[in-house]
């Protein structure tokens, strides 16, 4: 009986292709598609000159024609900002659990770092340049400056943010303050640290390539400053382009470690 | 000399001079081998006494002497769970219940050494309140119930002769919470520990204690002193005695005169 019901069952119906599409994989790639697609056409539609807004054509066109020096210059952005970026996390970490360790400290040095938050990167850039010059330097500097902040805060929060009952129970047991910040406070700033780093990179982009537009002879801002200066439009946008795609593929990337890192925060993806 | 715990007119004050007095010539004694309940109502410094007798605070004035010692800083003799059982999630079951032993003085040195002595210890623990097999499970792939089960075991594990509960099951369903109930009492009665829990529930107090301490509203003291006098061991059926429900409903009356008194 069971045999026949098997037999019934085996031929699998050959589901359309439409069916078998996994359409929340598949969905940023068709929004970036549609994107470029509803762009092109509103060029097109309302003639718009290439000056103004140039299309997606013409965009990859000059990202094709001028592919030697943008790709220089993405491999010069990516690297500034990424040392900016490390120095950020080292630094950021450093001083989140220096901040995180006691409540005088947090008190005392919070409203400093929202007034220096609080500061414009790009008025700091014209300092950096009269102390180091001109170039990757101020760059990287500029990335640091802008990416370190949310770093130091999350950090600081995942430390001050310990519940009491579970400080509680190791006090008593005879637990020191660095017992504490050892076995509770650090793993649990963790998942606040990494998650972080996913809102610190993009940041870092926006700092070294602002430090690059204004005092720099390299790097993508420099590019599409100088794109600018000669009315050559679509390089800048090619420029803006390959920065979009630095900044995803950073940002991908971090999402990745901070799920490698920290799975126990996502329950509910390891639960099963 | 038979007091494990000993509470003799203790003033605590928070927050400097002018601050509020938590607790007021507090004096109560503690029995070894005793379980003692703390009931009162809401604001009358349970939580303060709790962390009195751990020595998380240092009274103003009076004595705090807990296994024939003055508390001056925090005794490592005790252990303690809350309502929130607390654990921490990137660790295992097993992982947070040996915690206390990475803490401990005489027992973190030697655990790296004795670990697999320390782990079947744990996993015994884990039997006794019934969660076998579930230590290595993470406490977040626990029901609360559970957990606080397992925040039992991780109060127990260092072997302190003063177990401090406080309402450690203020947060269950009631069928829960009578489960656990019973998880108590055998420890209770099976390992050589005095327990100390604070409660709002005067039903777990009853069925529980052996001696039931009521404390005025605030600022705190011990306005009386109940014995339980039934049997044990006690079957949760008592619960539905009238005996039982008389003691219920006359701590329920002086808990009452305590608030408006308040």
């Amino acid at each position: 009986m069971s045999a026949v019901i098997e037999d019934i069952q085996k031929p699998e119906p050959a589901r359309p292709l439409i069916a078998r599409i996994d359409w929340v994989k598949a969905s940023p790639w068709l929004y970036t598609v549609a994107l470029f697609a509803i762009w092109e056409a509103a060029v097109r539609i309302f003639d718009l000159p290439y000056t103004v807004l140039p299309a997606p054509s013409r965009i990859f066109a000059a990202l094709y024609q001028y592919w030697s020096p943008i790709w220089k210059n993405s491999l010069q952005t990516l690297y500034t900002t990424t040392l900016g970026f490390l120095m950020a996390v080292v630094g950021g970490l450093a001083l989140g659990l220096f901040i995180g360790w006691s409540k005088v400290i947090y008190a005392g040095l919070y409203p400093l770092m929202i007034g220096f938050n609080a500061v414009p990167k790009v008025a700091v850039v014209p300092i950096l340049v009269i102390w180091f010059g001109i170039g990757a330097v101020p760059a990287m500097l500029t990335a640091f400056l802008i990416s370190f902040f949310p770093i130091v805060v999350n950090v600081a929060t995942g430390l001050a943010t310990i519940e009491p009952e579970t400080e509680d129970v190791l006090r008593a047991l005879g637990a020191k303050k660095l017992d504490i910040m050892l076995k509770v406070g650090i793993p649990r700033s963790m998942p606040y640290f990494f998650g972080s780093l996913k809102v610190a990179i993009t940041l870092a982009f926006v700092g070294s390539v602002v430090s690059e537009t204004v005092a720099s002879n390299y790097g993508l801002g420099n590019l599409m400053s100088s794109a600018q200066s000669q009315f050559n439009v679509p390089l800048v946008f090619a420029g803006l382009l390959a920065l979009a795609v630095e900044g995803i593929v950073m940002y991908s990337i971090m999402a990745w470690v901070e799920k490698r890192m920290t799975g126990w925060a996502h329950r509910s993806t390891m639960s099963h | 000399m038979t007091h494990l715990v000993s509470i003799e007119n203790v003033d605590m004050r928070y927050g400097g001079a002018s601050g509020t007095l938590a607790v007021a010539d507090l004096t109560f004694k503690v029995d070894k081998g005793e379980f003692a309940a703390v009931v009162g109502p809401s604001g009358c410094g349970k939580s303060t006494l709790m962390r009195l007798v751990t020595g998380l605070h240092i009274p103003q004035a009076g004595n705090v002497i807990v296994a024939g010692q003055h508390v001056t800083e925090p005794v490592s003799i005790v252990g303690m769970a809350f309502q929130n059982p607390s654990m921490l999630p990137w660790r295992t079951t097993l992982d947070n219940i040996l915690l206390p032993l990475e803490i401990v003085e005489r027992h973190r040195k030697r655990l790296r050494a004795h670990k697999a002595e320390y782990v079947e210890k744990a996993e015994h623990l884990l039997e006794v309140v019934g969660l076998k097999d579930f230590g290595s499970k993470y406490p977040w792939q626990l029901s609360g119930g559970m957990q606080q089960r397992a925040n039992l075991c991780r109060a127990l594990i260092h072997e302190p002769q003063l177990l401090m509960l406080d309402e450690p099951f203020g947060a269950l369903d009631a069928f829960t919470r009578e489960e656990l109930w019973c998880v108590i009492r055998d420890l209770h009665a099976a390992q050589d520990v005095t327990i100390v829990l604070v409660t709002h529930d005067l039903r777990e107090a009853v069925f529980l204690a052996d001696k039931i301490l009521v404390m005025s509203a605030r600022p705190g003291r011990v306005l009386r002193e109940h014995r339980v006098p039934f049997a044990r061991p006690r079957d949760l059926e008592i619960t539905y005695d009238k005996a039982f429900n008389d003691v219920v409903h006359e701590l329920h009356g002086e808990i009452a005169s305590a608030r408006r008194a308040a």
